[in-house]
């Protein structure tokens, strides 16, 4: 090696022999000093990520056996978490809750990082921090912030009431769908707008104006332009919001009431309550799994309506 | 005026940002199928102007009609013109194909013929061959022509470009130049020009606008422009220029006899132009305009060799000439002088020219 090393003789012989072998070999490998500089991360990833996952694929195979495990690999659990029409069930109304509420917060911050984007020409960053504000308080803090607004009590329902709008509190404001909908959508924002507006941002306006200058007209160029353009940051924005929304526990369980129950409670719940954890990981895994799906069918389709935008 | 004469007519057009008066009020008429540059130093309102013409900015007084129509209040998408940017605007989502076939898309043409008038494009831009390719992996002179052949495609009454020969290297740009005017010519369109090079103008143009400050300040030829200036700042900023202060001694019958101190006396035509005795009258002559000798000669005014460069096919010296303050600027072609490019700095020369060889300018 050294050998080798030396013979390519475009560094003195002198400075390669003040270093020793292995600072040698970095300062001459690209890949080894990328290597060096990613493996804090690294150890991170393998003790607090990795080495979880594996013990949880593990388990999954395993069963209860009273207070204890029985080790021995079985398809058991999966077989009744697709046996048992309430998993499933639990499974479509996770997808289905965190879907519209992904929906709807992309919906809703579109237009705002647009406007930012588009329109607003001084202290952009400021608009920008102005939008994130909410979040610099504790996600539980919001969840409970949206308690009392649409609470039975709560500033909804009074001031309807006051204005003589209702006769008595709407019900379905608190303890449903609607709020953990409501909720999730307002508890992620930031994560939407934040990737909309950079994708946005980084649009060249003169290509917006080229494409007028070829016939289009404001809508059109929307469509062709600045949606396609902009489609790295609504798939990101997506994802953000999607992936964790599904397997959320915290406000389903504050907010969701029994028909607001999600997937998330009832993996909570086999780790806790019901005390079978590897029932609780085969949910887990079932989950990562369906949401891997859901995630590659999203990137396909939008790839397709691209394409047909164009 | 026939119809062609006045083809886009701009009529006292004004354009202002804020408080900053981009263009003061600028008329003019550009013609049917002619190379129409606009030329100035960057901030002269040439570009605002174009892109009143694109419908991007409206003007803030005056009318501009292109073929008869009112354009003040037509949208950018609803104008019969079309723009080659200067950063050229590629989209970079979509292959050259769908680049160049992009306005098609609205007239709603059956595929097979939609194809045909991307190819026919392709190859009028020497580009056969390069559709499928995505548009983000070309050249500087690639992107250039998509972005002409996108406009070109929708047959505009008039194609306006913005600099769009700035961001190529000095051979390339050459080279597209030639090709500009040939597409110009081959296809019959108006082109509205606006460049900073003034080379460039000469070269390309049927006619320019010299602008500067907001203001048009001469439109002609080139070689209009070039011998016959009308201003001090036009003569400047079209190649060099020598300029000297004259006086006028005498008038008879149209002559005026001029006398410019320590290079004598000369002769003009005063036809038209109100030339009063006693009165001081600005004049230029250019550099290649006056004989560099190295001997005496008959008129030839004597000074002496300050400074001298070399410019490959052409040669520049500077000569001081006594009780003259400036430097007078002299060229000639390097073609069997090297006698001349002998000559030492400091050397004895003597200046000779033809009186029609001095231009007269208007005053201040």
């Amino acid at each position: 090696m050294s050998d080798a090393v030396s013979t390519q003789g475009s560094i003195p012989p002198t400075q390669t022999e003040r270093r020793n072998g292995l600072g040698r070999l970095i300062a001459r490998s690209e890949v080894l000093r990328g290597y060096l500089m990613l493996s804090p991360a690294m150890i991170i990833m393998i003790i607090g990520v990795l080495m979880p996952f594996l013990i949880l694929v593990a388990m999954s195979f395993w069963t209860r056996d009273g207070f204890d495990f029985d080790t021995t690999l079985t398809l058991t659990n999966y077989g009744r978490a697709i046996d048992e029409p309430i998993f499933g069930a639990f499974l479509a109304r996770s997808f289905w809750v965190s879907g519209i509420a992904t929906v709807a917060t992309v919906l809703l911050c579109y237009p705002m990082a647009y406007y930012v984007a588009f329109h607003v020409h001084r202290n952009k960053m400021l608009w920008i921090i102005m939008m994130t504000l909410p979040f610099w308080t504790s996600y539980l803090l919001r969840v409970f912030a949206w308690k009392v607004i649409l609470g039975y009590e709560g500033v909804i329902n009074s001031s309807l009431l006051t204005a003589g709008v209702i006769e008595a509190p709407l019900e379905f404001l608190l303890y449903s769908q609607t709020a953990v909908i409501i909720t999730l959508a307002h508890a992620w924002a930031a994560f939407a707008i934040l990737p909309l507006y950079v994708s946005l941002e980084k649009i060249d306006r003169s290509l917006l104006e080229a494409a007028a200058d070829l016939g289009d007209g404001p809508t059109k160029r929307f469509l062709r332009i600045t949606l396609p353009l902009s489609l790295p940051g609504v798939i990101s924005a997506t994802f953000l919001i999607f992936i964790p929304t599904t397997g959320d526990y915290i406000t389903p369980a504050l907010l969701g009431g029994p028909d607001g129950a999600m997937i998330g409670n009832l993996i909570q719940l086999q780790f806790g309550a019901v005390n079978n954890w590897p029932m609780g990981a085969t949910l887990s895994i079932i989950l990562m799994l369906w949401i891997a799906a859901v995630a590659l069918v999203f990137l396909f389709v939008t790839r397709k309506s691209k394409e047909s935008l164009i | 005026m026939t119809p062609s004469e006045s083809y886009i007519s701009i009529r006292n057009v004004g354009k202002k940002f804020g408080d900053f008066e981009a263009i003061e009020s600028i008329s003019m008429d550009i013609r049917e199928g002619e190379f129409f540059s606009l030329l100035g130093a960057s901030g002269c309102g040439k570009t605002t102007l174009l892109r009143m013409l694109a419908g991007f900015e409206t003007p803030t007084r005056g009318d501009i009609l292109i073929d008869g129509q009112q354009m003040n209040d037509v949208p950018p998408f609803e104008r019969p013109v079309n723009m080659v940017f200067q950063s050229y605007a590629i989209f970079p989502h979509m292959n050259v194909r769908d680049n160049i076939g992009y306005g098609l898309r609205r007239l709603k043409l059956p595929r097979a013929k939609r194809n045909d008038m991307i190819d026919e494009m392709l190859e009028l831009v020497q580009l056969q061959g390069y559709g499928d390719r995505r548009s983000d992996a070309l050249s500087g002179g690639q992107r250039q022509r998509i972005a002409l052949a996108r406009a070109l495609i929708l047959k505009p009454k008039v194609l306006l470009l913005d600099e769009p020969l700035g961001a190529l290297d000095k051979r390339l740009r050459e080279q597209m130049q030639v090709e500009l005017r040939r597409l110009q010519r081959s296809v019959g369109i108006t082109f509205v020009f606006v460049t900073h090079d003034q080379e460039e103008a000469l070269t390309l143009s049927d006619r320019i606008a010299v602008m500067s400050g907001g203001k048009v300040l001469q439109v002609d030829t080139p070689d209009g422009l070039y011998e016959r200036p009308r201003t001090r700042e036009v003569a400047g900023f079209i190649g060099s220029m020598n300029f000297i202060e004259g006086k006028v001694l005498s008038r008879v019958n149209g002559h005026a006899t001029l006398g410019l101190s320590a290079f004598g006396e000369i002769q003009v035509d005063a036809k038209q132009i109100g030339f009063v005795e006693g009165e001081a009258v600005p004049l230029a002559i250019r550099p290649e305009k006056i004989e560099l000798l190295k001997e005496p000669s008959e008129g030839a005014v004597p000074g002496s060799l300050e400074l001298k460069s070399y410019h490959g096919e052409r040669s520049y010296f500077q000569v001081r000439v006594d009780g003259c303050d400036d430097l007078v600027s002299v060229s000639t072609q390097n073609a069997g002088r090297a006698k001349l490019r002998a000559l030492e700095e400091g050397a004895a020369v003597w200046l000779k020219w033809r009186d029609d060889a001095f231009i007269v300018l208007d005053k201040n």
